[in-house]
């Protein structure tokens, strides 16, 4: 069920999600993008190096938002450039509980050959944690 | 002491190519928590025309960042990476990554800059298929924090 360019315009709403993170997830995102900087699973070392306390990857985050965008299109290969700024970190204290991103997104601009810029708003506890959050979308 | 900018434009040797597996894919879907069958199940990407499964968008950083370290190793730059925070990724695909794919990073320093004492890098990796097809480029841009600044935000 591909989106079609003929049905969107500029202020367009992609549906909003909301992506719970855990400590497990940070774990497990560690292993499986193999960055294992401590500051992602170790409350201590982050403390050290002053943090707030764990905080999730910025690759994490980039990648739960992303998914505001795949799911609006269905082939994430319509997605043909996406980038974003870490503002801020995604604090995920180890309360069994954990955080919430809350991600939005709408069509920011038509552009040619059928493609649309999307623009995303990232937030935990919040804060704007991506900034500059973009992707260019190429519909049907 | 600042970065020496000499190093602008300067480009790495292209890494030893990286096979994309369909269990990797698999498990980094699993870790990101997306269902997209387009990651999981070859029929279901066959349907969208890939010829296999294919990887989400922000898998290779995986790649590109391991090929980075050249950059963040390299002595003679002499880069304090207990000091770098990752500030911006963008990514420009020609294609999704997908399994089967052998995958080589070409690494290159597009930009040093100095800003409020923060070394700024900007870090371009031309990601290619060993038939020479491009895939997608990542840039990243990675912050040295000034030393007496670390840990702040």
């Amino acid at each position: 069920m591909a989106v079609r360019f003929d049905e969107v315009q500029v202020g367009t709403e992609l549906p909003a999600q909301s992506f719970p993170v855990t400590r497990a997830a940070l774990v497990q995102y560690a292993g499986a993008s193999g960055d294992f900087n401590p500051i992602h699973w170790n409350e201590k070392f982050a403390l050290e190096v002053g943090l707030p306390d764990v905080i999730a990857h910025g690759m994490f985050t980039m990648a739960e938002a992303a998914r505001v965008v795949t799911d609006w299109v269905g082939d994430p290969a319509a997605v043909v450039e996406y980038g974003v700024r870490f503002t801020k970190p995604v604090v995920v204290p180890n309360d069994g509980v954990g955080a919430v991103i809350e991600v939005t997104g709408k069509v920011a601009a038509l552009l040619d050959d059928n493609r649309v810029r999307v623009d995303l708003v990232a937030t935990s506890a919040g804060q704007k944690v991506l900034g500059m959050s973009r992707a260019v979308v190429q519909l049907g | 002491m600042p970065l020496d900018p000499s190093f602008i434009g300067r480009t790495y040797p292209p890494t030893a190519p990286y096979e994309v597996g369909r269990e990797k894919i698999r498990e980094f879907a699993a870790a990101i928590g997306d269902a997209n069958p387009a990651y999981t199940d070859a029929e279901a990407a066959k349907s969208l025309g890939h010829p296999d499964v294919i990887a989400p968008p922000t898998f290779p950083f995986m790649l590109s960042f391991q090929a980075a370290a050249q950059v963040v190793n390299d002595p003679e730059l002499g880069l304090d990476y207990s000091r770098v925070v990752h500030g911006d990724q963008k990514f420009v695909y020609s294609r999704p990554a997908r399994a089967g794919d052998r995958l080589s990073v070409t690494i290159s320093i597009d930009a040093i800059k100095s800003l409020a004492g923060n070394d700024v890098l900007t870090v371009r990796g031309e990601v290619h298929d060993t038939s020479g097809e491009h895939v997608v480029t990542s840039i990243m841009t990675l912050v040295a924090r000034a030393a007496d600044e670390a840990g702040e935000e």
